[in-house]
């Protein structure tokens, strides 16, 4: 059980941030019990729940990042400040932050890919006091997300509208070289995220990935979201290298709404529709 | 002392300890058996299966409350030959696997068991009992004597694995059920499925939470309803019994065994205790038994009649 809200609470949207042309944030006045890389569960009753991750977090705030895409993301982007969503949660095992990263000794990396950049932006948060790289990619140059929340920040595109054209693995070489990272964190399209986790097993360095499944229990017992053996929404969404090494399904497979497993392509072209 | 001795014969069916991942708990892959099998289940149920694909009802489907869970997952699964695909060489899951069958009528069922013929489990539960989904269980009329009869002896043609029969708490004369089931071919009750529908409503949302707006009761809500159903099938039939509903500790599991049932099921006890809750609860019982000179769960099975 989780030290948050098992049943939905509803909360007032206290602030709404347009990040881009299609991605808001919803902002809560509210003390969360939150550790990055967890997620919430947002209800809109009579609509549908879905699990987003914190991209905002402060004592008394917490704010989520919205990208429209089907009915739901649709009718949250039409709502207005002091309008009521459903939230339960916070769930899930997040990141690690290891001492060497604390006390300034090693270096980290974070990577984040399109909207996989809102589960990454509490952690990013968390480090800024150390030596951390920040990198992110988006498809083009008005899909980036958070690009101005950074000072240092370096940006990928796939089509080169800003940025450096490529991917941010195209980097992470001559980055290691330089800055000989102890580990890599990274949420974005999982072929990104596997291209991620092999770099840095190549160069024996830790990996924490935050994966996405179809959700529905988001308390471990469904068996839905089912990565190898792993629940994502109970024993992830963050997994390390030990564990993503054991996930033959990482990369490859998930699962689709009605528990048929397909290719992990299938199942983005199935969200995205 | 000695350890006293927690294997059983379940139809035929060896298991090392009773304790039953029930339908519907992280049966989704054998991937998830395999862990629960590692967590100390004698034995795992997948996720119910209908012929065709079913996306289910939409979320919230599942929504925990002070005295257990609230769900309406609405029978989502990938259909019948997709069932079989994932959970072919079953010999990978150290224990015995269970196959969950639904249908909307008899043929329905005997399609989907025709399908998992070759996949190797141990057995066929026949759900005959949920009490949300449209089309299927007690929304479809398949919680009366007649049609378990029909549903039973269909399946009973069309295979030589063991049957259990789930039936639900609602039914008041469950005894009479249990008999027509075992008179038809059954070789076990599953006892029971969850009770209701309920439903929680959000105050402040005014609505009710679950998207089917009612769902089943499990957990602690359901035990003491549970151990009597358990009780009253005990004194109707012959064929064992796997009491399921509300069980998280040992005491609980033993008290259903002396209520009558040979195993039992422990499902919404994971959310409460997390997935090694199977040998938790093994130890809580063999603690008990041991300071209660019982050495085997027959020993124990019914005696609260007696």
């Amino acid at each position: 059980m989780s030290n948050g809200f098992d049943q939905p609470v509803m909360m007032k949207i206290d602030k709404i941030i347009n990040e881009s042309d299609d991605t808001k944030s919803f902002m809560f006045r509210h003390n969360l019990d939150y550790k990055p890389g967890q997620f919430i569960m947002v209800w809109l009753p009579g609509i549908d729940e879905k699990p987003f991750a914190v991209s905002y977090y402060g004592d008394d705030f917490f704010g989520i990042t919205v990208l429209v895409r089907g009915k739901s993301t649709k009718y949250m982007h039409s709502m207005g400040v002091g309008e009521q969503l459903g939230i339960r949660g916070p769930f899930g095992h997040g990141f690690s932050i290891t001492d060497n990263i604390k006390d300034g000794s090693g270096n980290a990396c974070v990577i984040g890919g399109g909207c996989g950049m809102a589960s990454l932006t509490v952690l990013i948060e968390s480090l800024q006091d150390n030596n951390t790289t920040i990198l992110t990619g988006a498809t083009t140059k008005t899909t980036l997300l958070f690009k101005n929340r950074y000072k240092d920040i370096t940006i990928f595109t796939d089509d080169g509208s800003e940025g450096s054209k490529g991917y941010p693995t195209d980097a992470l070489e001559d980055l290691h070289k330089e800055n000989s990272y102890s580990i890599i964190y990274t949420c974005g399209p999982e072929i990104m995220m596997s291209k991620v986790y092999e770099f840095c097993k190549k160069h024996n360095i830790q990996c924490e990935a935050s994966l996405e499944r179809y959700m529905k229990c988001g308390i471990g017992i469904c068996g839905q979201c089912v990565c190898d053996g792993q629940m994502v929404c109970k024993d992830g969404p963050v997994f390390d290298s030990q564990a993503l090494g054991k996930m033959s399904d990482f990369g490859n497979y998930s699962l689709l709404k009605s528990g048929q497993k397909v290719s992990i392509n299938d199942y983005g072209k199935w969200k995205e529709a | 002392m000695t350890t006293p001795n927690l294997t059983i014969d379940l139809c035929g069916t060896k298991l090392s300890n009773p304790t039953v991942l029930p339908s519907g708990f992280l049966g989704t892959s054998k991937s998830l058996l395999k862990r629960v099998a590692d967590s100390g289940a004698g034995a795992a149920t997948i996720k119910s299966v209908s012929f065709e694909a079913r996306e289910g009802h939409k979320n919230p489907t599942v929504i925990p409350f002070e005295a257990g869970l609230l769900n309406a997952v609405g029978y989502s699964n990938p259909g019948a030959e997709e069932t079989a695909r994932e959970f072919t060489n079953l010999e990978d899951v150290s224990i015995p696997v269970i196959a969950s069958v639904i249908g909307t009528e008899a043929g329905d069922f005997v399609r989907v068991v025709d399908k998992l013929s070759a996949s190797g489990f141990s057995a066929i539960e026949l759900p005959l009992s949920c009490p949300h989904t449209p089309g299927f269980g007690l929304l479809a009329g398949q919680g009366t004597p007649e049609s378990t009869k029909d549903i039973v002896s269909a399946v009973r043609k069309a295979t030589k694995l063991p049957i259990f029969v789930k039936l639900s708490p609602n039914i008041l004369e469950i005894g009479n059920l249990a008999k027509a089931a075992e008179d038809a071919g059954a070789n076990a009750i599953t006892a029971v499925n969850t009770l209701g529908p309920g439903m929680i409503i959000n105050i402040e949302a005014r609505n009710p939470v679950l998207s089917y707006r009612v769902g089943g009761v499990s957990g602690q809500a359901l035990r003491p309803i549970a151990t009597r159903c358990v009780y009253d099938i005990y004194e109707a039939v012959k064929i064992p019994i796997i009491g399921t509903g509300g069980i998280s500790t040992g005491r609980h599991a033993i008290e259903m065994i002396m209520a009558g049932a040979a195993a039992i099921g422990v499902g919404t006890g994971i959310y409460e205790r997390g997935i090694d809750i199977f040998s938790k609860i093994c130890r809580e019982m063999e603690t008990w038994m041991s300071e209660n000179n019982f050495n085997n769960i027959n020993e124990m099975t019914g005696i609260a009649h007696e």
